[in-house]
């Protein structure tokens, strides 16, 4: 097991080392770049290349490229040219992650606890009232986009009945320590309850817009999954053995179905950040998402870097977990 | 192959009453599907099967044997059959019991080995837990206890290195071995019945006959009753005492093993009988099978099913449905039997 965790982490390095390139690349292949988004298009030429030059864009892009790992290796992501001039890229990051981190986390504790136990009851009362209801409010929460269900939300919840808050991550009058920038744990921390609760009620409507399609995605592949393995003949030899009904469902029924759910809850992590980009938007959460896009409109080269890597990064570290949770689970994974 | 030392043989057979252990009386199964015709699986089925004694349901697939097993079971699902007749085990009938008291039976009374040992066993949980949890169920043993249990149970169906395989998961096991797991589950609270579906069917031929010889000498050993389906007459030569053949969901012929054998009465029996390579036969001579399939749709109204697959059919096959008659110990459904010239 730790040998199986230490190859993967090797090549997770390896897959960081590939992306970043392929991202360094990539991002200065687009049409428009910093320079422009910097000076606006009435620029002199002039102008334009002496900043192109100071920013060390006229050099090949493998001396770019060069230049710029070796800097990574020292710690330095680079500088915000556009998201907050002159502030380091990680810097920004780093104070802003916290935010989606807290949101990712919250929206899929919501879609998974709320999503396996339903899936499973709705298998189990297969084609009743039940079973259709779900499957329809799954449909409606995979079709409808996140952002439209977030100003949904937000309309109905927060301004038409000022139950919640409208956006933002703290109500302004709210005075809070800040220790890990987790403003529900530093609640936590600090004791100060009101702070925590006042967080936790601006990350429900965001988390509920952000849960929705993980929702409706591992919803059905539990319904799914719990019907096929319903039918294993492993089960039908359960039943022989006149084991109890919790039995049969806990130990012989939801521990199978549970694989192809966690392979899927894994791959809904990564989708989350798209997701967080939209909510954060709409809901002016002042998370990693919101920042993106602002980078994207600015060519903020350091900071979308540092963005990208690090969402890849996450990527990459919850589908080992996924991997590593398969191995507990299906032991012929395990011997391979 | 481990020597049976059963302490509870005695005790069982001192129980051991006159009469059966098991009568099936009248047993029919239809699935009644929404927007499809019913299909009687099983149709009228009787036997009896006595403590220590092994009876077959032979027949080919479709013809409603492992059905029949699954009914007596009680694992046929609730929606979309119907199941008539009586089960009585004991004299108790199995199909008036409520889900609960049914599944107080299952794997302690009653025990059941299936076809395919690899799919049978549950791929995500060790051996041993697999022939502990039936002992826990019914004999209110702790983990602990039924582990120990469990280890003799698989020590006794023959595989080695007990300890370690307690531990293993099905797919470290090959198919004899994982089929010995299944029987070792099945007999693990010493059921007075155990009902064999097809238990060598997915395994090559010098497994079958360590199997069989396993289970022959187990059932031999603890005065168990045994019901043997299976498609293979081979199996049924080695090991039963009686012999039911299914035809249609119906039992065409019933007689004591030798007796069939010796003398087929049905022609269907006879074709099957006719239908095994033989070692004796000359190279060249073709396999005689019996043509045709079992019907979808079983029509024992008005004619026998068989009619239009039989050599022997004369026109009151196709006009007057066969009866179940006994003489002299066997019963045969035929209008026109074969080898009755004594």
């Amino acid at each position: 097991m730790l040998r199986f965790v230490l190859r993967r982490l090797l090549q997770m390095v390896g897959v960081v080392i590939v992306l970043s390139f392929l991202l360094f690349v990539w991002l200065r292949s687009l049409p428009g770049g910093t320079v422009s988004a910097i000076l606006g298009e009435r620029a002199t030429p002039q102008t334009r290349a002496a900043l192109t030059k100071a920013l060390g864009l006229d050099q090949p892009i493998w001396v770019q490229y060069g230049s710029y790992a070796k800097r990574l290796l020292s710690g330095d992501f680079g500088v915000s040219t556009g998201v907050l001039p002159g502030t380091d890229a990680l810097d920004i990051f780093l104070t802003r992650f916290p935010a989606t981190l807290e949101l990712s986390i919250l929206a899929i504790l919501l879609a998974v606890s709320a999503a396996i136990p339903l899936g499973y009851l709705a298998a189990r009362r297969r084609a009743t009232w039940f079973d259709n209801t779900s499957i329809l409010v799954s449909l409606v929460g995979v079709a409808v986009p996140v952002f439209f269900l977030a100003f949904l939300l937000k309309y109905y919840f927060a301004i038409e009945h000022n139950w919640l808050p409208v956006s933002g991550r703290q109500s302004s009058g709210v005075d809070a320590t800040r220790v890990t920038g987790f403003f529900v744990l530093d609640g936590i921390i600090t004791q100060e309850w009101d702070a925590a609760w006042d967080a936790f009620k601006h990350l429900i409507l965001p988390a509920i817009a952000l849960a929705t399609i993980p929702f409706a995605v591992i919803f059905r592949i539990t319904r799914a999954s719990v019907l096929d393995v319903m039918e294993e003949d492993f089960v039908r030899t359960a039943r022989s053995k006149g084991l109890t009904q919790r039995v049969i469902r806990g130990r012989h029924i939801l521990r199978n179905a549970l694989l192809p759910v966690v392979t899927i809850i894994g791959l809904q992590v990564g989708g989350l950040f798209a997701g967080a980009v939209l909510t954060e938007t709409v809901f002016n959460f002042g998370g990693v998402g919101e920042t993106l896009a602002t980078a994207f409109t600015l060519r903020d080269y350091s900071v979308l870097q540092v963005i990208i890597l690090a969402a890849a990064i996450t990527y990459v570290i919850v589908n080992l977990l996924v991997d590593i949770a398969y191995a507990i689970i299906d032991p012929r994974i395990r011997t391979r | 192959m481990t020597q049976i030392v059963d302490a509870t043989s005695e005790s069982k057979r001192g129980r051991r009453s006159d009469g059966p252990l098991l009568e099936v009386r009248d047993l029919s199964v239809t699935f009644t599907r929404r927007g499809e015709q019913p299909f009687t699986a099983v149709d009228g089925v009787s036997f009896d099967v006595s403590p220590g004694q092994t009876v077959g349901l032979v027949g080919e697939s479709g013809c409603g044997k492992s059905v029949t097993s699954l009914a007596i079971m009680g694992l046929l699902p609730h929606r979309g059959n119907r199941i008539e007749g009586e089960v009585l085990f004991e004299g108790t009938d199995l199909l008036k019991l409520g889900d609960r008291e049914m599944n107080d039976r299952r794997g302690r009374e009653v025990g059941m080995i299936f076809q395919d040992p690899l799919s049978s066993l549950n791929p995500v949980i060790p051996l041993g837990v697999q022939v502990a949890e039936v002992l826990e169920r019914h004999k209110g043993m702790s983990r602990k206890s039924a582990l120990v249990v469990g280890q003799e149970m698989i020590e006794k169906v023959g595989i080695p290195d007990p300890t370690r395989r307690l531990k293993d998961y099905p797919h470290q096991l090959s198919g004899g071995m994982r089929q010995r797991v299944l029987i070792a589950i099945a007999l693990a609270c010493e059921p007075r019945l155990l009902i064999a579906d097809e238990p060598t069917t997915a395994l090559d031929v010098t497994i079958q006959a360590q199997i069989l010889a396993l289970l022959s000498e187990l059932v031999e050993g603890s005065g168990t009753a045994l019901i043997m389906i299976t498609h293979d007459l081979g199996v049924v030569a080695g090991l039963c005492d009686e012999v039911n053949v299914l035809y249609g969901g119906r039992i065409v012929e019933r007689a004591e093993r030798h007796a069939l054998f010796a003398r087929p009465h049905h022609p269907y029996t006879n074709g099957l009988l006719a239908s095994i390579p033989s070692l004796e036969s000359a190279r060249g001579d073709r396999l005689t099978p019996i043509p045709g399939s079992v019907a979808d749709n079983l029509p024992w109204t008005g004619s026998c099913a068989f009619a239009p697959r039989c050599f022997n059919a004369i026109p009151i096959c196709r006009q007057t449905t066969p009866e179940l008659v006994e003489d002299r110990g066997r019963s045969l459904r035929c209008h026109n039997p074969v080898g009755m010239d004594e």
